[in-house]
Order: C-alpha cells, then sequence, then structure tokens
C-alpha cells in the first residue's frame, strides 16, 4: 500500500497549486474590471462587421485591452480558420447591428 | 470625546466632517464577499476590542433580513428598535442603539428582520452615519455577504475596511472582488478622497495543516491580494464556545483567537505587534487530556 501511494502520490501539495490557480484567475479578472465598458459592445459590432463576409461566432472574436507602463494597446484577435466563407455578403451594417 | 460639540456648531449638515478632522469618528467595515468566513464574529471581537482599549464604539449589522450580531453580542433579548426603524424616523438613535452589559464603550446597533432589502435607504444610512459620528470614536459595519445591496451600503461610507479572509481559493476570489468594489464604489472612491485603507484579516487559519502542504500559507494570501496584513486569527474551539454565549471572543483571555484579536486591534491602532499562532502548537499531553484548546 505505500508503495502504491508513494507511486501516485501528486508531486505537489494542494496548498501550491490553489496558489497557481488563484493566481491566474485572479489576472484575468482583474484585467477585466479595468477594462472601459465599450469593449463588449465594440466585440458585438466587430462580430457583426465580419459576420457579413464569414460565417462567424461569438468566440472567434477577442478584444483585449492590455496596459503596460504609459501606453496601453487594444489587440482584437479574429479567428477565421475554418470559418465558413459566405458567397454574397450579408446585410449592410446598419442592418445588422 | 466632548471636543466635537464645539466643532459641530457652525455647521449643522456636515457635522462629520468636523470629526473626522479632530481625527474623531472613523468607520470600518467588516467585509468578505464570501459568507460564513468570520465578519460577524470579527465584528463584535474588534468592536470589544476597540471598547476594551478605552474608544467608545458601535457595532452596526447591516445584514437586513438576517439579524445575527445581536445573537452574538448576546443582546437579542434587549432588541426593542432597529435600524429601520431609525431610518425611517419611528424611533430615535438612542432608543435603538443597545448598551453592551460587559463594557462600558460599547454599543450595539441590530438590524432589522423585514424581508426588504432595499430598506437600507443610501440617504437615510447617511443620516444615521452622521449623527453616529457625534457619539462615537469608531463605527464599526457588519456587512452581509454578497455585493448586493446591503453590502455595497455597508462599504460606501467606510474610511477603513478589514477584508475578512478564510485560507481557501473562494474566499480569496471573493475578497479580491471586494478590494475592487472599495475601489471604485465607496464613497471615498466617488468623490475622488484619499482610498479606503483596507487590511487583510486571515481568519480560521490552522498552522498544521499549513504546515502539511494542506492550506494556503498567510504568505500566499498576503502575496495573492497585496493589501496589509492586519492580522491571523487562529482556527480555535472558543470562537463556537463564544458565540453559543453571546460573548465576544476577544472576552476569553485563555482564547488564542481571542488573543489574536487583542493583538489585531493593537496594530489597527498603530502598534506593532509580532503575528502568533502562525506554527502549529505542540501538544502538551496533559493538556490535551484535561485542558481546553
Amino acid at each position: 500500500m505505500g508503495f502504491f501511494r508513494l507511486l501516485f502520490q501528486p508531486q505537489r501539495n494542494s496548498a501550491s497549486i490553489a496558489k497557481e490557480r488563484l493566481k491566474i484567475v485572479l489576472a484575468h479578472e482583474r484585467a477585466g474590471r479595468n477594462a472601459p465598458d465599450f469593449l463588449p459592445l465594440l466585440q458585438r459590432e466587430l462580430i457583426a462587421v465580419v459576420g457579413r463576409y464569414v460565417e462567424i461566432s461569438e468566440e472567434m472574436i477577442r478584444v483585449t485591452l492590455a496596459n503596460s507602463g504609459d501606453t496601453s494597446s487594444l489587440e482584437i484577435n479574429i479567428e477565421i480558420e475554418g470559418a465558413k466563407v459566405k458567397t454574397k455578403p450579408g446585410p449592410a451594417l446598419n442592418a445588422a447591428v | 470625546m466632548g471636543a466635537e460639540t464645539d466643532l459641530r456648531e457652525d455647521k449643522p449638515i456636515g457635522p462629520a466632517k468636523a470629526g473626522r478632522e479632530a481625527g474623531l469618528a472613523k468607520v470600518i467595515v467588516i467585509t468578505s464577499g464570501k459568507g460564513g468566513v468570520g465578519k460577524t464574529t470579527t465584528s463584535a471581537a474588534f468592536a470589544a476590542g476597540l471598547a476594551l482599549r478605552g474608544h467608545k464604539t458601535v457595532v452596526i449589522d447591516f445584514d437586513v433580513g438576517l439579524r445575527n450580531l445581536d445573537l452574538v453580542m448576546g443582546c437579542e433579548r434587549r432588541v426593542v428598535f432597529d435600524f429601520i426603524n431609525v431610518i425611517n424616523g419611528d424611533a430615535n438613535l438612542n432608543q435603538a442603539l443597545i448598551k453592551d452589559k460587559r463594557h462600558d464603550n460599547l454599543f450595539i446597533f441590530p438590524t432589522s428582520q423585514t424581508r426588504d432589502k432595499n430598506a437600507l435607504k443610501r440617504e437615510g444610512v447617511e443620516r444615521v452615519m452622521e449623527e453616529l459620528k457625534q457619539q462615537f470614536e469608531y463605527i464599526i459595519c457588519d456587512s452581509p455577504a454578497g455585493i448586493e445591496h446591503g453590502a455595497i451600503t455597508a462599504l460606501y461610507f467606510a474610511d477603513s475596511a478589514i477584508i475578512v479572509t478564510n485560507p481557501e481559493v473562494s474566499s480569496v476570489r471573493d475578497s479580491d472582488r471586494i478590494i475592487g468594489i472599495l475601489a471604485s464604489r465607496s464613497r471615498r472612491a466617488e468623490r475622488n478622497e484619499s482610498p479606503v485603507d483596507v487590511h487583510l484579516l486571515l481568519t480560521r487559519y490552522d498552522p498544521a495543516r499549513v504546515a502539511k502542504g494542506e492550506m494556503l500559507a498567510v504568505e500566499d494570501v498576503k502575496e495573492i491580494l497585496s493589501i496589509p496584513l492586519l492580522g491571523v486569527i487562529p482556527e480555535s474551539e472558543s470562537v463556537l464556545r463564544a458565540s453559543n454565549t453571546g460573548t465576544p471572543v476577544v472576552f476569553d483571555e485563555n482564547s488564542p483567537a481571542g488573543r489574536a484579536y487583542v493583538d489585531a486591534v493593537a496594530r489597527f491602532l498603530g502598534e506593532q505587534r509580532e503575528m502568533r499562532f502562525l506554527k502549529p502548537e505542540r501538544r502538551n499531553f496533559f493538556r490535551a487530556l484535561f485542558g481546553r484548546a
């Protein structure tokens, strides 16, 4: 029994796992907390525009605002690999949003 | 106290400012986000601890509908009027305040058992707080769990906040959330004043489990939340014993938790005190056989 327990015992104790998990989740949540309010709307509008040409879903667009020192950068990642290209563009933006 | 009557003469609307300028009337919110981590225990212990140090202190229950501070303070049978009665003008402040029987400096302000959670109107609460600031040096606000109306109202007027946290993932995460809310939604934040000063109080700490790597260590929580540490309260049987009997745990001189709270109060008042109860206690054979924890 003791031998098996030794063999399968996890390498790290649970407290250090807790610490790592917390660091990651809080880094993410803190970034979201300070984000300006327009980000979700921007994301929705981008989906509408890109969606005119390619079939995309919400999780394929990522809008993040990164702050480092004095500069902040807006990063927009649109993943269209595997997305179906529409043969005819969808309705114009005003109608879509 | 005593001096504030002179200060308040010329300003009937903003007397609190006078109190603050004279270094009086500090509002402390005891909050956590998560429930069951020890907010009410801490509120009772901290209020009693400040009273023991000679400061006239009132502890207010903000948990409308789930009144419990009265039980923990042992005055549940003396509640006649409550917070909502005073806000609505059905009773005056001194009719609702309950004077603690153990200490002259200590007062309890019970909440209402109404189910209307929005009964705590901000203007009403503000008026009551201003009135309390005329009478007390410290106003301890026992926040309800969560981030709803009651919790926000409890932290809104705070000058200081004590973030009660257990060494456990969900509690630490919720504490981080509430620290963010203090920084953005308190009155000090809204008015662009100096921010609410926040303190970490780690409760239900079990050094033996920390030593075994089963529980987040105090350094870990401090590092993650990055706010100053006010104290570490060890997991202790005496806390349940205290609430069973309706006695703030600081009145139990044999209790490790009680002594840790006394230390935390002293640190809050600016004293340097070494952190105790961070190492596993060696069980004395005779204590284990006959003694109390």
